[in-house]
């Protein structure tokens, strides 16, 4: 027994505990979820209903013992502030508007780029697919950074437009809300095109061999037949790209200009400038419920492109 | 197999463009002569030079390095062990709660994640005393979370599609369940284990926003030393460092895909 | 003591002082609501090949994995040499299992594969080795030993399974569908290698399978299950010949059946009135039945002979038009319509070699059996 790997001892030594084992295994990732993302959410709930305060940390408690006596400081103010000011208003629209369209153009972008690369012979699917991949796993940051080299005033698109004499005078790029799509479409199309790839891999030839066989015609069948076929991969791969879009953060701050409203950065001004937490839990929780809808759709895509590949 | 249309093997080329011209761009500028970063000033290595005096540069990849490693493992543990938990064991109590957890963090914006577990070290060190120094230690519980839910989907495909009767087998021969885990499953899995923890270091290495909420004076990430380099505009250092990362990820990808490919061969056969 | 029954030619379920070896009674296993196994009793002896014959979804494989210890029982009692298993998990059975995929372990060598058991029985590794490297010579495999699983033929891969199986000299050997997953050419091969390892070894198997001829080759007893209940027991001859009941009749081969009322019970015949026939079918044994009770006559296709000519003293004699031919080459078979509209199958061995068959589409055909190839099925 000595040549046991490790492991094995390991599992035998386990194995006497018998089923408490088994809750134990069951205890590990529970309550690590349950400690460092469940609770969480409910202490930023509880904090969005407190009163800011210049204290550490930064707000007052909600149940107070004075006097004898529980007093509960549950305060709307909060809430009631993110109606009134219509900054935030306009950056929760700002946001849906931004990655809705961000998430139109990456759809418009990853659904031929998927189709095609369905389409292609199998041996040349992986590589293709891993082309469309491997950015991703170059840093996010790092590929936003190179939009600011290539968008700015004297950046490589304005240097070669000049170069070749379509325009005179270097375009306003940079800090515009074009530059904050661009970044969205570029960091987030793979997520678009892989659950599309994974969706349209499957579907069937003869399908559209049939369609065509009862004389439709190919913009037709593609329109009657790939893409109700495809539609859970649609509706996962734009969920995907939306709803990281809404809360995004780093390309508006970097690619974005002093008009570009977005709520990520709006939660993060609130937390690291104003240092309000209070506020700051809100706009989380508000967001949250901007995000159900999108997430709901989500899970029912994802659980629908299952149940075909079953 | 019919051939694609002409016009759309056209949109492909231009996508694939769209999608590398950016990265190609930051590699051959980080050989600029120029501090300019855009216009080119002749072909010069002195920014690789100047990255590795930077000592702000060198400490931050020093402790993302060991916050990739440590959350990257922590990931795959808690990761193995969920999935293994949803997918191996019958129905128990908190199963849908648990199955909930694991895959929400996929879905949520990462400002909200950071905001609230900086909440909840707050809390807890008001209540517990712990964790103190907000810094590398809150990094890595944080980035683990996340890093857990991203390799638990890998692992989970991976345990639905095993078959089940090899762990059956295991039992049948004599081996404790604990072991049936150790012997056969692992193994079997540590394909899918490998890229959960490469996936989960990659995320770890490349978060910016988690870490900026959760971490402490003193312990800043290299993605937080870019970030606040960046904001001030392009500097050609930076490009240096990107083109490193670049060719790091990019040799470590074509090697998975190799030995995938390979591997796939082997079991075809 | 060698208890293989067929170098022995004994039949311990004949002999009443006979100890089972393996006892299952009034075993009942339900998911939810369904009841998958239905309430079955079986006594398997020592040095059996018992088959659990059945078609997809009759319980068979449950039962198999209840006796494994992958399955719990709702009700009843499994008694193996005398040792109730309830409450014994699969891994401190005396059982193993050749399972139907195989379930090789894909990361380990086929020696390691197989040595994985006697590890688990943590015995001496000089032991290990030796009982491993005897096993793969018994199953011809020793020049494999250092393959991985992906390396090998399905047969192969069958040859490692059932070895690591065996090595554990477990008790009661369990097989799902052993050779399922070989091509027809080399599972009748292994079928015959199959018991001269059983016979070797003495060890108990307990088959499932759906696959009547794999059955029939392998088992000293057939145990025949539809919609989780044991339908009937016995040999591969006693189920062939002598079916219980319409279902047995059935599955197992094709066969006739002609419905009919008893018309006259004797003391050791019976008549069946057949209207579709158009006669009185004798058939020599008596039945616990009354006359008029509605009963049928089965017949196998290859136990009636059919002629242009006469049929000489058969006792059931009856005729019709050839409807169809099928050449088989070894035999052929007829398809004939009865005049009340009934369609028998015929099978007629080809004993000579000639070019063109003597019976033709639209002949007209005497058509008979002797009186004891029939059998009254009243279920």
């Amino acid at each position: 027994m000595s040549s046991l790997p490790l492991g094995s001892r390991i599992g035998s030594l386990l194995g006497r505990m018998g089923l408490k084992g088994r809750l134990l295994v069951i205890a590990i990732p529970t309550v690590w979820l349950l400690v460092f993302f469940l609770i969480p959410f409910l202490v930023v709930a509880k904090i969005s209903f407190s009163e800011a305060a210049i204290a550490r940390p930064p707000y007052l408690p909600i149940v107070e013992w004075i006097d004898g006596f529980f007093r509960v400081n549950l305060n709307f103010n909060n809430y009631l502030f993110l109606l009134e000011d219509p900054l935030y208003l306009a950056a929760y629209l700002g946001s849906v508007k931004i990655a809705g369209v961000a998430t139109l153009i990456a759809l418009l972008i990853g659904y031929p780029m998927a189709y095609l690369i369905a389409r292609s012979p199998p041996d040349q699917r992986n590589l293709l697919l891993m082309l469309v991949v491997l950015p991703f796993w170059t840093s996010f940051l790092l590929r936003v950074y190179a939009w600011i080299g290539f968008l700015k005033g004297n950046g490589v698109i304005n240097n070669l437009l000049m170069s070749i004499g379509i325009i005179d005078e270097p375009l306003v790029m940079l800090q515009t809300d074009f530059a904050v799509y661009v970044g969205i479409v570029y960091t987030y199309l793979p997520f678009m095109i892989l659950p599309l790839y994974a969706n349209l891999v499957k579907l069937d030839e003869a399908y559209l061999e049939a369609s065509s066989d009862l004389g439709a015609l190919p913009v037709t069948t593609f329109f009657t037949v790939t893409v109700p076929l495809s539609l859970s991969g649609i509706i996962a791969g734009c969920m995907l790209v939306f709803i990281p879009a809404v809360g995004e953060f780093v390309i508006p701050a970097l690619l974005g200009g002093p008009d570009t409203l977005m709520i990520g950065q709006v939660l993060w001004n609130e937390f690291f400038s104003n240092r309000d937490w209070p506020v700051a839990s809100s706009v989380a929780i508000v967001m949250l419920f901007v995000l159900v809808i999108p997430i709901m759709l989500l899970r029912w895509a994802q659980s629908a492109g299952e149940g075909e590949s079953r | 197999m019919k051939r694609p249309s002409r016009s759309l093997m056209i949109f492909g080329v231009l996508g694939f463009v769209f999608l590398y011209a950016p990265i190609l761009s930051l590699v051959v500028f980080s050989f600029n002569e120029s501090r300019l970063v855009t216009v080119w000033g002749g072909f010069s290595t002195k920014w690789y030079g100047e990255l590795f005096r930077d000592p702000q540069i060198l400490d931050a990849a020093w402790v993302s390095l060991r916050v990739a490693l440590a959350s990257a493992t922590l990931s795959v543990v808690i990761g193995t062990v969920a999935s293994f938990v949803l997918v191996r064991f019958r129905r128990f109590r908190t199963k849908t709660l648990l199955s909930m957890m694991i895959t929400a963090p996929l879905v949520m914006p990462e400002v909200i994640i950071g905001l609230a577990l900086l909440l909840m070290f707050v809390a807890m060190e008001s209540i517990l005393g712990w964790p103190g120094q907000r810094g590398i230690m809150t990094i890595i519980i944080a980035h683990s979370t996340f890093g857990a839910a991203y390799a638990a989907v890998i692992i989970q495909s991976r345990l639905v599609d095993m078959d089940l009767s090899i762990e059956e087998a295991a039992l049948d021969l004599g081996a404790h369940p604990v072991r049936v885990f150790f012997d056969v499953t692992l193994p079997v899995i540590a394909p899918a284990l490998m890229s959960g923890w490469l996936l989960a270091f990659t995320l770890s290495l490349d978060d910016l926003v988690v870490a900026s909420f959760v971490s402490g004076p003193g312990a800043s990430t290299l993605p937080m030393v870019i970030f606040s380099k960046v904001r001030l505009g392009v500097s050609p250092d930076v490009n240096a460092l990107a083109a490193i990362i670049i060719g790091v990820a990019s040799i470590g990808i074509i090697v998975a895909a190799l030995q995938v490919s390979r591997s796939k061969k082997i079991s075809q056969n | 003591m060698s208890e293989a029954i067929a170098v022995t030619g004994l039949k311990p379920w004949t002999d009443p002082n006979a100890v089972p070896f393996l006892k299952i009674n009034n075993v009942t296993k339900k998911f939810g609501a369904f009841t998958s196994v239905n309430n079955v009793s079986l006594e398997i002896y020592k040095g059996e090949i018992f088959c659990l014959l059945g078609g997809s979804g009759c319980g068979k494989s449950t039962l198999l994995r209840m006796l494994s210890g992958f399955e719990d029982l709702t009700s009843g009692q499994i008694i193996i040499d005398g040792q109730d298993q309830a409450g014994i998990p699969p891994y401190k059975r005396p059982t193993n299992m050749m399972f139907q995929s195989y379930a090789l372990f894909p990361h380990m060598t086929v020696e390691k594969n197989i040595a994985y058991g006697l590890k688990r029985d943590g015995l001496p590794r000089a032991e290990i080795a030796t009982r491993v490297t005897d096993m793969l010579s018994l199953v011809q495999m020793g020049a494999f030993a250092a393959r991985k699983p992906h390396q090998l033929s399905g047969g192969q891969r069958q040859r490692v399974a059932l070895a690591r199986a065996l090595v554990k000299k477990p008790k009661l050997l369990l097989l799902d569908e052993p050779l399922g997953a070989l091509d027809k050419k080399l599972r009748e091969e292994t079928q015959f290698e199959l018991i001269k390892i059983q016979e070797s070894l003495g060890v108990t198997f307990v088959v499932v399978t759906h696959d009547q001829q794999e059955a029939m080759t392998l088992s000293s007893r057939i145990g025949v299950m539809t919609a989780g209940k044991i339908v009937q027991v016995g040999t591969p001859r006693e189920i062939y010949e002598y079916p219980q009941n319409r279902f047995v009749a059935d599955f197992i081969g094709s066969v006739n059946i002609f419905e009919g009322r008893i018309a006259e019970d004797g003391e050791s015949h019976v008549v069946v009135a057949c209207p579709e026939a158009g006669l009185g079918i004798y058939v020599p044994h008596s039945i616990a039945g009354v006359i008029g009770q509605k009963v049928a006559v089965a017949v196998r296709p290859e136990k009636m002979q059919i002629s242009k000519g006469d049929l000489g003293d058969l006792r059931n004699k009856l005729s019709g038009t050839i409807d169809e031919i099928a050449y088989m080459g070894d035999s052929s078979v007829y398809q004939i319509r009865l005049d009340s509209g009934k369609r028998v199958r015929v099978n007629q061995s080809n004993l000579f070699r000639s070019e063109e068959s003597s019976l033709n589409y639209g002949d007209r055909v005497n058509l008979g059996w002797a009186g004891n190839a029939g059998i009254v099925v009243t279920s």
